[in-house]
C-alpha cells in the first residue's frame, strides 16, 4: 500500500512526496500534508473507532504515519470538561474546556505534535531529534525521545522558567541555552537544520509535526457527540494549532463524520506578545513582528510562522482575536482553578482571560456551544503566580493553637466582610 | 560597503552552490538588489510581484530581523552579514 498522504505547498500547490522538508523549493512557501480523502473514506469509517482506545492513535488513518506504525505512547485522549460554575458566572449555557493540561506523557498538547513528528523521524531514519522551544515542546521531545531511543538536543531561550528546563533535563536530553528570545532560537534552528542531518521536529519535520495538532480537534468533535462547536478559543504562539483544529474539522466534514456547520475561530494572545491578534484587529495582510514581553512565555513568539494563516482563518470564520495583560492572565489562571479545578499554565490563563473578554464584547453568545482549549499544565509555570500565595504562618500541633488560629481567621474574615 | 550575504542551502542552486556572496552595498535593499542582479533566477524567490520581500522569507542583519530595523532601507556597515532564512520553523508554544 502506498502512502495516502504527501507534502504539498500551501501557496503554489506543488507536491513533494514525503521527505524531511518544510518549505517548497520552488516558491519557498510552507508545506503541509495533503491526503487522498477518497481513499481514506474507503479505508476507515467512524464506526471503526469505537473499538479503539481513547487516545490520539484512534485517528491514525488521518495522520501522516508510516505503514504498520504502532503508537508507542497513549498520547492525547484528554477530557472535554463541561463547565458548570464558570459557565454560570459568564452566563453561557454550553461551555467546555478541552484540557490538554493532562496530556501524556509531558502535560501539554505538544505531546501530540511530537508523537507524529517522531513517527516521521523514525521513517526518515534520523537518530537525533530536537527542537527550538519555549519549554513545552522541549519537554515533549525529551520525554518521547527517551522512551523511543532517539538522542535529543533541544534549543531554548536562556531565560526560560526553571520548571520547564528541569522537565526537559530529567529525561537526559541535551539542552542548549541561547542568549536571545525564542525568535533568535528559532532562526538558529533553521540554520542548524540546514547544516546537520537532525530531525528538528518544528523545523524540517514541521509538516508532520503540526498534523498531530489535528487530534485535539478530532477529540473535541467526538466528545461533543460527533458535532462541531459554534466557537473555539485557541491560544496562539506560532499560530499553528488554530489552523490545524480548523483542518481537523474540515476533514471530519469531508469524511462525512460530522455535519458541516460554521465554526467561529477565536485566537488568544498575551498583550505583551500579540502579533497575530494585532493583525486580526487591524486587518493586516502581513502581521508586524514584535519583541515579546510577557509572563506567558510559552506564547512568546514575536514572529509567528503560521501567523498569516491564523489571521486569514480567524477573519474568514467570523471569529476574532484578543489579548490580555499579565495581571489578567494571573487572574484567569486563578479563576479557572477556583471554579473548574483546572490548574493551567500562563498560556491557559491567556485563553481563559481572552474568553472572558470576548464574552464581554458579545462575540461569544450565551446559547452557543463554546470550547476553550487549555494546552498546558500550571505546575510548569508556578513562578508566574507564586507571589499570589504567600506561605501562611505555622502553628503549634495543639488543639488550642488551632482554635486560636480559627478565631483569628474568622475575625479577619468578618472584618473583611464588614469592610 | 563590503558585506556578506549568507545563502541558505535551498537557494544555492541559484548561486552556483555558493553559501556566501560578497557584495558592496549601503543598505539591505541594495545588497538584495545586487544579489538578484548577479543571480537573476533568485529574483522571484526574494521578492514578490509587488517587489516586496516574500512573506515567508525572513531577512536578518547580523542578529536582528530587518523589520525591527526599519525594513530593507536599513544601513550596512563594513563586515555586516545579511542572512536569508526561509520562515519555516516556529509554533513552539
Amino acid at each position: 500500500m502506498t502512502d495516502q498522504y504527501e507534502l504539498r505547498c500551501r501557496e503554489c500547490g506543488k507536491t513533494w512526496g514525503n521527505a524531511p522538508r518544510s518549505f517548497c523549493e520552488d516558491c519557498f512557501s510552507p508545506l503541509e500534508v495533503a491526503y487522498d480523502y477518497d481513499s481514506l473514506k474507503k479505508i476507515v469509517r467512524r464506526e471503526n473507532l469505537a473499538a479503539r482506545d481513547f487516545n490520539m492513535w484512534r485517528y491514525s488513518e488521518l495522520l501522516p504515519l508510516p505503514e504498520d506504525f504502532a503508537g508507542p505512547n497513549a498520547v492525547g485522549g484528554t477530557p472535554l470538561v463541561a463547565s458548570r460554575k464558570l459557565a454560570a458566572k459568564w452566563g453561557l449555557k454550553n461551555l467546555y474546556f478541552k484540557n490538554d493540561a493532562v496530556c501524556f506523557p509531558s502535560l501539554s498538547f505538544k505531546d501530540r505534535v511530537v508523537a507524529t513528528a517522531l513517527a516521521a523521524a523514525r521513517r526518515f531514519k534520523f537518530t537525533t531529534v530536537g527542537c527550538s522551544s519555549t519549554g513545552n515542546l522541549a519537554n515533549a521531545v525529551a520525554a518521547q525521545a527517551a522512551q523511543q531511543g532517539f538522542d535529543a538536543c533541544v534549543f531554548i531561550p536562556a531565560d526560560l522558567e526553571p520548571a520547564k528546563v528541569l522537565n526537559t533535563a530529567v529525561y537526559g536530553a541535551r539542552i542548549v541555552r541561547i542568549n536571545g528570545n525564542y525568535d533568535h532560537v528559532n532562526r538558529l534552528c533553521a540554520q542548524i537544520a540546514d547544516r546537520f542531518q537532525w530531525g528538528l521536529v518544528n523545523v524540517n519535520l514541521r509538516p508532520y509535526y503540526s498534523e498531530g495538532s489535528k487530534t485535539h480537534g478530532y477529540e473535541i468533535a467526538e466528545q461533543l457527540g460527533w458535532t462541531l462547536p459554534d466557537n473555539v478559543v485557541v491560544p496562539m504562539a506560532g499560530g499553528s494549532l488554530i489552523t490545524k483544529i480548523a483542518k481537523a474539522f474540515r476533514e471530519l466534514v469531508t469524511l462525512g463524520w460530522v455535519e458541516a456547520k460554521p465554526v467561529k475561530f477565536f485566537g488568544a494572545q498575551a498583550t505583551g506578545c500579540s502579533p497575530i491578534s494585532d493583525g486580526v484587529k487591524r486587518n493586516l495582510q502581513r502581521f508586524e513582528p514584535q519583541k515579546p514581553n510577557t509572563i506567558a512565555r510559552s506564547l512568546a513568539i514575536g514572529n509567528p510562522a503560521d501567523g498569516p494563516y491564523a489571521i486569514k482563518l480567524i477573519r474568514e470564520s467570523g471569529g476574532w482575536a484578543e489579548d490580555v495583560s499579565d495581571p489578567q492572565i494571573v487572574d484567569a489562571i486563578k479563576l479557572l482553578a477556583e471554579t473548574e479545578g483546572i490548574f493551567t499554565e500562563t498560556a491557559g490563563g491567556v485563553t481563559a482571560g481572552v474568553t472572558q473578554k470576548l464574552i464581554g464584547q458579545n462575540r461569544i453568545k450565551p446559547e452557543e456551544t463554546t470550547v476553550v482549549c487549555i494546552t498546558g499544565n500550571g505546575l510548569k509555570t508556578t513562578d508566574a503566580i507564586a507571589a499570589e500565595f504567600p506561605a501562611a504562618e505555622a502553628i503549634a500541633p495543639r488543639l488550642d493553637a488551632f482554635e486560636a488560629y480559627l478565631d483569628a481567621q474568622l475575625s479577619t474574615t468578618a472584618a473583611g466582610a464588614r469592610a | 560597503m563590503p558585506v556578506i550575504i549568507e545563502i541558505p542551502t535551498a537557494f544555492r542552486r541559484f548561486t552556483n552552490g555558493a553559501p556566501k556572496v560578497d557584495c558592496s552595498a549601503a543598505t539591505v535593499a541594495e545588497a538584495l538588489n545586487e544579489l538578484t542582479a548577479r543571480f537573476p533566477d533568485l529574483s522571484r524567490h526574494v521578492r514578490d510581484d509587488q517587489g516586496q520581500i516574500r512573506q515567508f522569507l525572513n531577512v536578518y542583519l547580523n542578529e536582528e530581523d530587518i523589520r525591527f530595523l526599519g525594513g530593507e532601507s536599513c544601513c550596512l556597515k563594513e563586515g555586516d552579514r545579511v542572512l536569508l532564512v526561509p520562515s519555516i520553523a516556529g509554533g513552539s508554544e
